[in-house]
């Protein structure tokens, strides 16, 4: 197992660069750097934009590119004090990324360590009983949860409880001009986007769990449990979950993998600076020295976590031995 | 149901005769056809999208306005934003443009727009899967460490970074058009579309192949394609429908949400698409008038709940371990 | 009978409400086993011999209804409440499934299966119950009982998985074993060693035993007297010996013919397939099939009825004079 680990350990390092290669190229080509500093700063002089060009190793040609990778590569790897800075205002690019890392996790945390056992829950809870009236109802409300796209239920929520009933606010982390760090206000601010990812989550995962639950029920072996003579509740846990868990943690593990990128619409929507609004910013100025670190964090959280997923697969699943 | 009891005078040719038809087999078809419409919401979502195609595909018809056309000109009154009433059953927009008949067009542009990208998508995504599970090797582990990268991606980061590079790079767009055409959006969801479908083609084809009616084909001395084309295929259909249907309302709500980034489709003067009265509707929230919520997000929340319901009945309609109990 | 059955069936019927209406699986069985004997239930797939005894430990889904009557040493077990019938699995009557592969749990080691049953009738420590779990081992024949003890059901051949269950079985000193198929899944040379395992339990434990299969030479081998059933009944009861010598009914009649022999032209199946048990049909279920059938086999339900050393439910048993044809 150990030398499994460190061999996919190996491969991730050539493979963040490999993709992390074609992003840069993506993002050069999809979001041209130089016409969007143009933009950014139309008054800039030939001198400036030439200086910018350097300093992000903005070089032309094929092997311009992968000499500009590897520059861009070099700079970032000493560390976000050698980052170039944003194309606005050249202001750094690590505090305020830093900060949405922060407030992603912080909005995404909540919501996993709520939705996640809330909906195994449930998914337990329905498929222990399958066709009962619980079941019934928390089935079709997962479905319908899970089916009408998240932005909907954000706009929808924010009309209700902010706009029209006034009774939490519309969006942000703390009200604007807030200093320090007050519990309740934040808490205030966080209960409209943590509830609509929290029912993303909750109607995804209780429909995995009594999906798989459902099917380790019907197998040969849960049979053979009941044979035992051993009591419902611990054929269901011992026998049944364990079992069901397998294919949930696999899940489990790229869906958290992915949260870093941020809740973009949820994060839109109730105007919280998150990585989500981060990307919507940068990508919207196409703020190259501001687009390329955030994919590597998003590249190498995702990779990190399929490492992590397959491991975990194993751990789970004895008759997965890796070599 | 007939009479069980058997006749005094019956031959055995009878008996015979009976018992062949009491086992009246119902082909697969048939069966999964039942256990379809048994899923309530799916033979109700089936109603309501027959019927919403209808509307939707005689929409000169059922329109009642031009989709640019004002409910009354602006001498003869305000016409901007009204709220629900007999000229205008949904209400008007910012220019007086009914919102019912302007529902209708964007649907029809939008249900276009997922369709299409979902047939396209299945297309690309079967064949790659089916290849990829046949044949194994090093394509099947290169596409599916490319899937599996893709597909472990925030979509809408792709979607918006895959845009702007295939936006900007010349001879793509003069192959799909520009990037806020309608050719261009189908594309792109085609493009970053068929990787979910082809992982479950590739399972369906690593199960089937395992199977010994493959092995019998073999034996027999079926060509590759002859197994694909005739077995491997037809037995998938129950998977490729459902990706299909998923597909159709991924592309869907993927439209509204790139349209609520101002990133979406501009279908041009003649036409517009649901994703675009969806992006007003934020703002409609914040200025009170209902309707330009209501409408276009309750029609894409419609759709979203009866395709994902047609969906669920196609699942229950191949699953063969459903017909004991209930 | 001299000693008192320890399992007895009357009119054991079970019926599986399903989307098409409802399948009489088994329709009125009797049964007695006494302790030491083993009794074989032979029939085809869909005659209902593995439903009965699924039925009688209670582990068919909700969706099957049974009546009748099960007893084991005493308590009866249809419509028992959950509490006696837990009571009883596992420790008065346990049961050996088919696919040993498929029957156990794959993520927990062997031994800490056997520990789990052992633990749930019986208060042992874990390491007492462990230790006691490598005995049973020992017992059904696996080398290095303590070491295995600790691995899982997949690094295990068939036939050491099939003795590992078997070993579960006896864990807790059962009154009465029943194995369904399970010598199926195995190969030949590894289903007379299983076979004998289970024999020497049966008899040096003094067990009872109920040896389900389709293949007669497993009842050749084992069996001390054998039921045939077809299409949910009991066609038949005899020892062994006078079952293979003198069979009285025209299905054992067939069963024994459909061997292949040494010398035969041509094998000799029985024609036609088993009725649709959704609308079963009045009178002798085999006589579709019969050659030997008329008009009298088609009034009503024949009930089993003694015919020299044997039972029969052929009501034209006595005028036939059946056997194995040359």
């Amino acid at each position: 197992m150990l030398r499994f680990i460190v061999r996919r350990l190996l491969w991730v390092v050539p493979t963040i660069t490999l993709v992390t290669f074609l992003v840069y190229i993506a993002i050069r080509i999809g979001f041209n750097p130089v016409a969007s500093y143009l933009r950014a700063n139309p008054r800039a002089s030939e001198a400036k934009v030439q200086q910018y060009k350097d300093i992000n190793g903005l070089y032309e040609g094929p092997w311009g590119y992968v000499r500009g990778y590897f520059r861009w590569l070099w700079q970032f790897l000493q560390g976000p004090d050698a980052w170039p800075r944003s194309i606005k205002g050249r202001a750094e690019v690590w505090p305020p990324l830093r900060y949405s890392i922060f407030n992603t996790l912080r909005l995404a945390g909540i919501a996993a360590m709520v939705g996640i056992p809330v909906g195994l829950g449930i998914g337990i809870l329905a498929a222990r009983k399958p066709g009962s009236w619980f079941d019934s109802i928390a089935n079709t409300t997962a479905f319908f949860a899970g089916a009408v796209p998240p932005f909907v239920s954000a706009v929808v929520l924010q009309l209700i409880f902010s706009v029209q009933l006034g009774w939490l606010p519309v969006g942000g982390v703390y009200p604007p001009g807030h200093q320090g760090f007050d519990l309740v206000l934040m808490i205030q601010h966080l209960i409209l986007p943590v509830l609509v990812v929290v029912i993303q989550t909750v109607a995804g995962y209780s429909r995995y769990m009594r999906a798989s639950l459902l099917d380790v029920k019907s197998s040969d072996f849960v049979r053979t449990a009941r044979a035992k003579g051993l009591s419902e509740r611990t054929v269901l846990f011992r026998h049944g979950v364990r079992n069901a868990m397998i294919p949930i943690v696999t899940v489990l593990a790229l869906d958290i993998g992915a949260l870093i990128g941020g809740l973009i619409i949820t994060e839109k929507i109730f105007n919280y600076p998150g990585m989500g609004v981060f990307f919507i910013n940068a990508s919207g100025k196409g703020d190259f020295p501001q687009l390329m670190p955030y994919m590597v964090i998003i590249v190498t959280s995702i990779l990190l976590f399929n490492l992590i997923a397959d491991v975990t697969y194993a751990f789970l699943d004895p008759r997965i031995r890796l070599d | 149901m007939t009479d069980d009891t058997v006749p005094a005078d019956d031959t055995l040719e009878d008996i015979d005769a009976r018992e062949a038809l009491n086992v009246k087999g119902l082909s697969p078809f048939q069966m999964a056809r039942k256990r379809y419409f048994h899923h309530k919401g799916a033979a109700a979502s089936t109603v309501i999208m027959t019927i919403l195609l209808l509307i939707v595909v005689f929409a000169p018809l059922t329109a009642r306005y031009g989709v640019n056309q004002q409910v009354l000109d602006i001498s003869e009154g305000k016409n901007q934003y009204l709220s629900p009433r007999s000229i205008a059953w949904m209400g008007t927009d910012q220019i007086g443009r009914d919102l019912f008949s302007r529902l209708i067009w964007g649907v029809r542009t939008s249900l276009f727009i997922g369709v299409s990208s979902a047939i396209l998508s299945v297309i690309i995504g079967t064949a790659v899967g089916a290849i990829a599970g046949l044949r194994g090797g090093w394509f099947d582990d290169i596409m599916m460490r490319v899937t599996d990268l893709f597909l472990a991606f925030p979509f809408i980061v792709i979607i918006i970074i895959m845009r702007a590079f295939l936006g900007a790079v010349p001879w793509i767009t003069g192959i799909i058009g520009d990037v806020s055409s309608i050719r261009f959006i189908i594309a792109l969801f085609a493009i970053f579309g068929w990787m979910g479908v082809a992982r479950l083609v590739r399972g369906q084809v690593l199960a089937l192949k395992e199977r010994e009616f493959i092995e019998a084909a073999r034996a027999v001395g079926a060509s590759n394609s002859r197994i694909v084309m005739s077995h491997l295929l037809p037995n998938s259909v129950g998977p490729i429908l459902i990706a299909l249907t998923l597909s159709v309302i991924g592309a869907i709500v993927g439209e509204s949400t790139l349209s609520f980034f101002g990133l979406g489709p501009q279908p041009g003067a003649d036409a517009v698409s649901l994703g675009q009265l969806v992006e007003l509707s934020a703002e409609g929230a914040k200025q009170g008038n209902w309707w330009m919520v209501v409408f276009p997000c309750g029609a894409l929340v419609l759709l979203a709940v009866c395709i994902n319901f047609i969906g669920d009945g196609m699942r229950d309609a191949v699953d063969a371990k459903m017909d004991i109990g209930g | 009978m001299m000693v008192a059955p320890l399992l007895s069936l009357k009119d054991l019927r079970v019926t599986f409400q399903t989307m098409n209406g409802q399948v009489s699986a088994v329709r009125g069985v009797d049964l007695d086993v006494a302790p030491g004997e083993m009794v074989g239930v032979v029939g085809e797939s869909g005659s209902g011999k593995s439903v009965t005894f699924l039925g009688v430990m209670g582990l068919l889904p909700n969706s099957a209804i049974i009546s009748g009557s099960a007893t084991v040493d005493g308590v009866e077990l249809v419509g028992a409440p959950n509490k006696t019938m837990r009571a009883v699995r596992g420790k008065k009557i346990a049961m050996i499934f088919q696919d040993p592969l498929s029957a156990l749990n794959p993520v927990y080691r062997v031994g800490d299966q056997i520990v789990e049953m052992i633990q749930s009738h019986q208060h042992m420590s874990k390491s007492a119950a462990s230790d006691r779990a490598v005995e049973l081992l020992d017992i059904v024949g696996i080398p290095q009982p303590k070491q295995r003890s600790r691995q899982y059901p997949h690094e295990f051949s068939g036939g050491m998985r099939q003795r590992v269950m078997i070993a579960m079985a006896i864990s807790n000193d059962p009154d009465v074993l029943i194995a369904d198929e399970p010598t199926t899944a195995l190969d030949v040379t590894v289903q007379a060693q299983i076979l004998e395992v289970i024999q020497r339990i049966q008899k040096e434990m003094n067990k009872a035993v109920v040896m389900i299969t389709h293949d007669l030479g497993v009842i050749a081998r084992v069996a001390d007297r054998v039921q045939v059933m077809y299409a949910g009944r009991v066609v038949e009861r005899a020892g062994v010996d006078e079952l293979f010598s003198h069979p009285t009914h025209p299905y054992s009649e067939g069963l024994l013919n459909s061997l292949p022999r040494v010398g035969q032209d041509r094998l000799q199946p029985i024609p036609g397939r088993p009725p649709n048990m959704l609308r079963p049909p009045d009178g002798c279920a085999f006589s579709a099939r019969c050659e030997y059938a008329t008009d009298v086999c088609l009034k009503g339900l024949p009930e089993l009825a003694p015919l020299g050393p044997s039972m029969t439910a052929c009501v034209r048993a006595a005028e036939l004079t059946l056997g194995v044809k040359a």
